[in-house]
């Protein structure tokens, strides 16, 4: 005889939580899902809205001055991509498995890149290798306006995220396979690449991915110094804000949205196998002192470290310089932006609210989602489901996404037209844009939890929402402190998505950094840049003060056991 | 919770900025940014009600965004635009008639033929070159005086120039040519003109700017932006090439359709006033009112004789062919060959 099925009986907690998980599964659809799938029909209608098949794609193809970009695009992010991560691995390696000092200090400038919009790494290189550079002999002659400004301006802003990834990836490391490979006496070299580089081999995929979507979908550095060289970005932009030719905006969007999506998939296949690498038996590989490798190290580091502050610095000073090159005399009338366009203090004061909203409500969302992606015990195919869309936004390139939000929120029959040209409209872009790393966060820490809490209280006929509260919110503050400084930092940076979305009253700090370099008004944009820098800089700060704070407050039980 | 709290105060705001008796205009413009405070200023305190919202790009933005816009428009008034831009809405009815109070004291030159008018002229600005001379020093290069002398070989990558695309700037240097040479001859000194192209931008007055800065030695500009970078300091001669320089009209324009049609009218009517073309004055040599203008400081000498003939009829007509020709010609190359 066959038993019976048991199905469990669905408690309020049940019914709860699977209703929140579809509230949360159609807020994505509707800030992710719908704009983008609109997206993707623009491209096969004309400006009236006809259907006219592949006839904007025929065109695309057949009108070189356009599709001369994907070859630019693809071998200006390679060349960019394989710099990065060479420079990446290298510092890595330095801090992870070297004896150098001042490892603190030296991770600390490499991280100093993502506080600032992508914008400024090419305003200081008009600075220092422009006609009237500082340094332009060092380019041989050869012009800073195109691939070479591109290229250099790529590597310094995605080089601490191409670290981060490669850091991780080198952190841990299992000694006995050093042991076993001196034993059985590989050379150094040998070692390495059998050991050490086979080791982070799914880092540097990672890595090698993440840099090349990022650099291949950016369009503030080309943007600055790009010169006559037309990139898939670039021509985005073009396209839309220059002719207002949406269509055509679509179809280069999804030209874009390819290799950012082969990106995706490649990455998520290596980050899982990095995860499983390492067994319990492993011993934890530390370096020993070898005065000539951590002299090399230390130089190399130090290098790097040097034109990362050399870049910044030539940045802040710029933005003090009265008028570049003939009076270099310290003023501080570019920070008096009213002459220029972008919309003024205003736009840093919008800038700074965008931040505070997007970090607020951005981790709210997400960490709730999260919880409920992780916890819910019904609705199996609606969590997965949910889980996938929370990963969509890593594979959508922000400008593709702010085109998308103008499809979907301006259509006017759309009944959350009201939202357009609204600030809640930029806040909802950026929350989308920046969500999976946020949800990978808050669900890395979930996981973390014990789930015998959940059991304990549902024994207890405890509701979900208490433990929710009580339990598993203090227990994960660290976290959404992470995730509400992340929001904040890359809402206050971010161009992409937003420079198709603001209006009159919501002009933005980022934008008005790409406006004022447009009008040639480069050092009040620099003086602009800084102040983002400036400002993130200090909200890191807070940051990190609270988080020891917090530290000490609430996770003491992370100590116990130890 | 705390998105409750957020959400409540974005709606107190909101209604804050309801309960506001002011009315508030968008006036979409093409002005530079550094004059729009001063005319926000003046309008207002003439006009306490008002409330000047600008949108401010390039001419070819600007125009692009309001045919975008045609089915829903977002602006109440065009003001500051190029003529040749808004010649091309009104004629696809973009526009409401209106004879602002005193229009008949403005030269009849640069208002609308039709009555009441679509749209009125407020000021000309002109094409200009601006050199920096410490840079031509250091590269010996000579001053150019007319436009063939850019097409020169020394003047190789030292030239930067806005696309005619973005810019309304880049349009009326076109524009001028053709008219001043006929097709041919324009298109072949384009082509030579390229050649020497460090960079096309996306405003008219970077590349003044550029030069001022000694990025480019020279920039093919406008004469207000390079006046502006030379009281500033900077080490530029403003130039108004000998064959004749192209130029457009600043004109203002009602939306058909806005709200705020009363405050719209009010907008008009000062701009056509004694004050509004003495402030337009300014930075422009030549206005629409008659026997205010005086001269401007800076500006190349004798400007006003070296402006063209200009058909703003043929410039509106052909204005789309001809930038098309010209991206087709220009835009897709990418850096101009050394």
């Amino acid at each position: 005889m066959v038993a019976p099925r048991v199905r469990p009986r669905l408690g309020r907690d049940e019914w709860l939580m699977g209703g929140g998980l579809l509230v949360l599964a159609l807020y994505l659809a509707i800030t992710l899902l719908v704009p983008l799938a609109l997206m993707l029909t623009k491209s096969v209608q004309d400006r009236e809205g006809a259907f006219v098949g592949l006839a904007n794609f025929a065109q695309y193809f057949t009108n070189p001055a356009l599709s001369g970009a994907i070859g630019n695009s693809l071998w200006v992010s390679a060349l960019a991509t394989a710099i990065t991560i060479a420079l990446a691995f290298g510092y890595a390696y330095a801090l992870n498995r070297s004896c150098i000092p001042f490892k603190g200090f030296f991770r600390l400038v490499a991280m100093l890149p993502l506080l600032a919009p992508s914008l400024l790494s090419a305003i200081a290189l008009v600075y220092l290798f422009g006609n009237q550079g500082a340094l332009k002999g060092w380019l041989f002659g050869e012009s800073i306006y195109g691939p070479i400004g591109i290229v250099i301006g790529s590597v310094f802003w995605t080089f601490p995220h191409a670290l981060i990834i490669i850091s991780t990836a080198l952190a841990t490391a299992d000694a006995r396979l050093y042991e076993a490979s001196e034993s059985l006496g590989a050379s150094r070299w040998r070692t390495f690449t059998v050991v050490t580089l086979s080791g982070a081999r799914y880092g540097l995929i990672s890595a090698l991915f993440v840099v090349f979507t990022l650099v291949i979908t950016d369009f503030g550095v080309p943007k600055v110094v790009g010169g006559q060289f037309n990139m898939l970005a670039t021509d985005i932009y073009k396209q839309v804000v220059g002719q207002q030719n949406f269509q055509m905006g679509a179809v280069v969007s999804l030209l874009l949205l390819l290799p950012a999506v082969l990106a995706f998939f490649v990455e998520r296949w290596a980050q899982r196998r990095q995860i499983s690498s390492l067994s319990s038996r492993a011993v934890p590989y530390r370096p020993k002192p070898s005065p000539v490798r951590d002299l090399a190290l230390l130089g190399f580091v130090g290098l790097v470290a040097l034109v990362i502050l050399g870049i910044l610095g030539m940045a802040a000073f710029a933005s003090f310089a009265k008028l570049w090159p003939y009076n270099l005399s310290l003023t501080l009338s570019h920070y008096d932006f009213s002459n220029a366009d972008g919309g003024s203090w205003a736009s840093y004061g919008n800038s700074i609210r965008l931040a505070l909203y997007t970090a607020v409500s951005g981790s709210l969302v997400v960490f709730v989602g999260a919880y409920l992606v992780e916890k819910t015990r019904v609705a199996k195919p609606l969590r997965t489901a949910t889980h996938l869309l929370a990963l969509i936004p890593m594979a959508v390139p922000g400008m593709v996404l702010g085109l998308a939000y103008i499809f979907f929120f301006n259509a006017p029959g759309n009944p959350l037209n009201f939202l357009y040209g609204t600030m809640a409209i930029l806040v909802l872009a950026t929350i989308a844009h920046f969500y999976t790393v946020s949800h990978l966060t808050a669900l890395t820490a979930l996981k973390q939890l014990d789930p015998e809490f959940e059991s304990v209280s549902a024994a207890l006929k405890t509701p979900f929402y208490r433990t929710f509260w009580r339990v598993t919110t203090p227990m994960c503050l660290p976290a959404i402190l992470d995730i509400a400084i992340y929001f904040f930092i890359n809402a206050m940076t971010t161009v992409s998505a937003v420079v198709f979305l603001y209006a009159p009253h919501t002009t933005l700090a980022s934008v008005a950094v790409l406006n004022m370099d447009d009008a040639g008004d480069t050092a009040p944009a620099a003086a602009m840049a800084m102040l983002i820098v400036y400002t993130s800089a200090g909200v890191r700060l807070l940051h990190a003060w609270l988080s020891r704070w917090l530290l000490r407050r609430t996770q003491a039980w992370r100590l116990q056991g130890r | 919770m705390k998105f409750a709290t957020v959400f409540g105060v974005l709606l107190l705001a909101g209604v804050a900025f309801a309960a506001q008796a002011r009315t508030e205009l968008i006036v979409y413009t093409a002005v530079e940014a550094d004059e729009l405070a001063k005319f926000k200023q003046a309008i207002e305190a003439d006009h306490p009600d008002l409330d000047i919202k600008w949108v401010r790009d390039s001419t070819g933005i600007i125009t692009a965004k309001l045919l975008a816009e045609k089915a829903n428009p977002q602006a109440d008034v065009v003001w500051g635009l190029a003529v040749t831009g808004l010649k091309l809405l009104a004629d696809q009815g973009y526009f409401q008639s209106y004879a602002p109070k005193g229009v008949e004291t403005l030269d009849p030159q640069y208002v609308d033929k039709a009555n009441p008018p679509q749209w009125v002229g407020q000021r000309a600005w002109v094409a200009s070159l601006c050199l920096n001379t410490v840079e031509a020093e250091k590269l010996k290069l000579p001053t150019p005086t007319s436009w063939q002398d850019l097409t020169k070989p020394e003047f190789k990558g030292k030239v930067v120039m806005p696309n005619p695309n973005s810019s309304g700037t880049g349009f009326l240097d076109v524009s001028a040519w053709i008219q001043m040479w006929g097709e041919e001859k324009a298109w072949k000194y384009m082509d030579g003109l390229h050649e020497n192209i460090a960079q096309y931008t996306h405003s008219g007055s970077k590349p003044c700017k550029m030069a001022a800065a000694g990025e480019v030695p020279v920039g093919i500009s406008f004469a207000y932006r390079g006046a502006q970078e030379k009281s500033k300091g900077a080490p530029v001669e403003v130039i108004a090439p000998k064959e004749g320089v192209g130029w457009d009209l600043e004109s203002f324009a009602i939306v058909k359709g806005t709200k705020k049609l009363e405050a719209a009218k009010q907008l008009a009517d000062w701009s056509v006033t004694r004050k509004a073309n003495e402030l337009y004055n300014e930075g422009y040599a030549v206005v629409a009112m008659p026997g205010v203008a005086k001269p401007v400081p800076n500006y190349p000498a004798g400007i006003a004789e070296k402006m063209i003939k200009n058909d703003f009829e043929w410039a509106a007509k052909h204005r789309e062919a001809v930038l098309a020709e010209w991206a087709k010609r220009y835009d897709g190359k990418s850096e101009p060959k050394k």
